[in-house]
């Protein structure tokens, strides 16, 4: 398995890099971070945040809003575009198994998609050390490390969900409707249905706890002060509710067990099932 | 078909395919030697490509399928390894024809000169096409880089499915001449709606229809 899924993971990066939409991806997030210099970010203070802290605030608050859909969109078709294509046909006609095809798909796409961003979040820290302003280096790693928790989550579930898929156009629309999904169950939704039903806090506790997008949103933020204003009110909650160093460990690990789960049901589900 | 002295590269018993409702290969019990060489032919939609496509362990089937004495789902990489595919539309890779070479000379453990030497003998400047993506091949250019691969690694089994169809008339003679060159030992499966451009290749002839094998017959290599 080893050897075949290195190759293909090695033969997608090649074609990433020569694509139109990596470069476009990767110079969204850098342009992003050097705009936000650029207009003196760092040099403004909202509620608390100020210098590259709340450039890495704002920075992490785009990327909750791009990569979750980016990823599902660009991903989803990993699986199904080469089973509609016949792609895979010949692919899988070479001393290649069924898990490393899809393994080197799922690795190399993580590496796609997670380096740019975390090259802009770098780029940002290095600039900073570089002009004095102050590297908080704690928060660096933190927002790292809830990157690939972000990148690993819903590239598991963009695998699962081609895997699974009969045709491109299905599998579009099923990442589609379930990111609105989990757009919906985010903080003002959750709250206003809690408010019309008059539902138990801790089942939208709980609610906001498993919506990944939400343990993002309340995980970047964690680490300052806890203010409704800031927060929104189902993170608010969590964050009251739960100590805020458990949060920020079920925060990374959560999202990388959920997409790892998720990834290794539609490995089993591919190898088991017609691949043609 | 019984052919004692020789072994049983591909054994199936009882196989069957369904798409929903759909029989497509029905209980097939059929066995295929090192050494033959056969035609299989057929109208559309009678099998053929879901047989081939099983061999390579891409279909869940019914009944037992045995490919050089492993299971081609279970032990699907080891198997692979020794077989050469030429597939009926080569399929729309964006990896260059050089990233092709590597890729397959790493995979298959051949050198990539192998692949090199049988594409130029088939009419294709491989040198000035190096740096151009599979898709944006013509179609006949494409299917001699398929051969080439497929013959280059000189596997047990060769499947190829109409491989000739995009070849010009210059091609398709060097092609002819690989097969009949091809090692002896190997079992030859191919697909062809023109069967009279194979005919003087093959020693076995299989017909199917409606999933079944409706003539299986020993001919004389002309």
């Amino acid at each position: 398995m080893k050897k075949g899924m290195i190759n293909i993971a090695i033969l997608e990066l090649r074609q990433s890099l020569r694509s139109f939409w990596f470069w476009g991806y990767s110079i969204l997030f850098g342009g992003f971070v050097a705009i936000m210099f650029a207009f003196g970010i760092t040099e403004s203070q909202i509620i608390g945040f100020v210098g590259l802290g709340r450039l890495m605030v704002t920075f992490m608050q785009v990327s909750m809003v791009i990569l979750p859909i980016y990823i599902l969109i660009s991903t989803v078709r990993a699986v199904v575009g080469d089973r509609e294509t016949n792609v895979m046909e010949y692919m899988l006609s070479l001393p290649i198994s069924f898990s490393g095809y899809y393994w080197g798909k799922f690795w190399s796409r993580l590496i796609e998609i997670f380096i740019p961003v975390f090259l802009a979040l770098l780029g940002a820290a290095l600039w900073g050390s570089f002009t004095n302003i102050g590297v908080p280096w704690d928060l660096f790693i933190f927002y790292s490390l809830l990157l690939i928790a972000m990148v690993v989550c819903f590239l598991g579930i963009a695998m699962y969900i081609s895997a699974m898929a009969h045709s491109q156009n299905l599998a579009i629309s099923a990442v589609f409707i379930l990111w609105l999904l989990l757009v919906a169950f985010l903080d003002l939704i959750l709250m206003g249905v809690m408010l019309k039903t008059r539902m138990d806090p801790q089942i939208v506790i709980f609610i906001g706890m498993v919506n990944p997008l939400q343990v993002f949103r309340t995980a970047t933020l964690a680490l300052f002060d806890p203010k409704l204003t800031v927060m929104g009110p189902a993170s608010f909650y969590i964050l009251d509710t739960v100590s805020r160093s458990i949060f920020i460990v079920f925060a990374i690990l959560y999202p990388i067990l959920l997409g790892f789960g998720f990834a290794s049901l539609g490995n089993r589900y591919f190898k088991r099932n017609d691949i043609v | 078909m019984i052919n004692n002295e020789k072994t049983a590269l591909v054994a199936a018993n009882g196989l069957s395919k369904l798409f929903k409702d759909q029989v497509v290969v029905d209980h097939l019990s059929v066995e295929f030697f090192s050494g033959e060489r056969i035609s299989l032919s057929g109208p559309n939609g009678a099998g053929k490509t879901t047989l081939i496509r099983c061999i390579l362990g891409q279909y869940v089937y019914d009944g037992q399928l045995e490919v050089m004495g492993g299971d081609p789902r279970i032990q699907h990489e080891e198997i692979m390894k020794d077989i050469g595919f030429v597939p009926q539309i080569p399929p729309p890779l964006k990896m260059t024809v050089r990233e092709m070479l590597v890729f397959f000379s790493k995979l298959t453990g051949t050198p990539e000169d192998v692949f090199s030497k049988i594409v130029m003998d088939l009419g294709l400047q491989i040198n000035e096409h190096l740096h151009k993506p599979f898709l944006k091949l013509s179609g006949g250019m494409k299917q001699k880089l398929l051969i080439a691969f497929a013959l280059g690694r000189n596997p047990k089994i060769l499947l190829m499915d109409e491989p000739a169809a995009n070849l010009d008339p210059e091609a398709r003679k060097v092609f002819f001449k690989y097969l009949e060159a091809f090692n002896k030992d190997a079992l030859m499966i191919l697909c062809s709606h023109r069967m009279s451009e194979i005919s003087s290749l093959v020693n076995r002839e299989i017909e199917m229809d409606l999933g079944k094998i409706v003539v299986d017959r020993i001919v004389k290599v002309k």
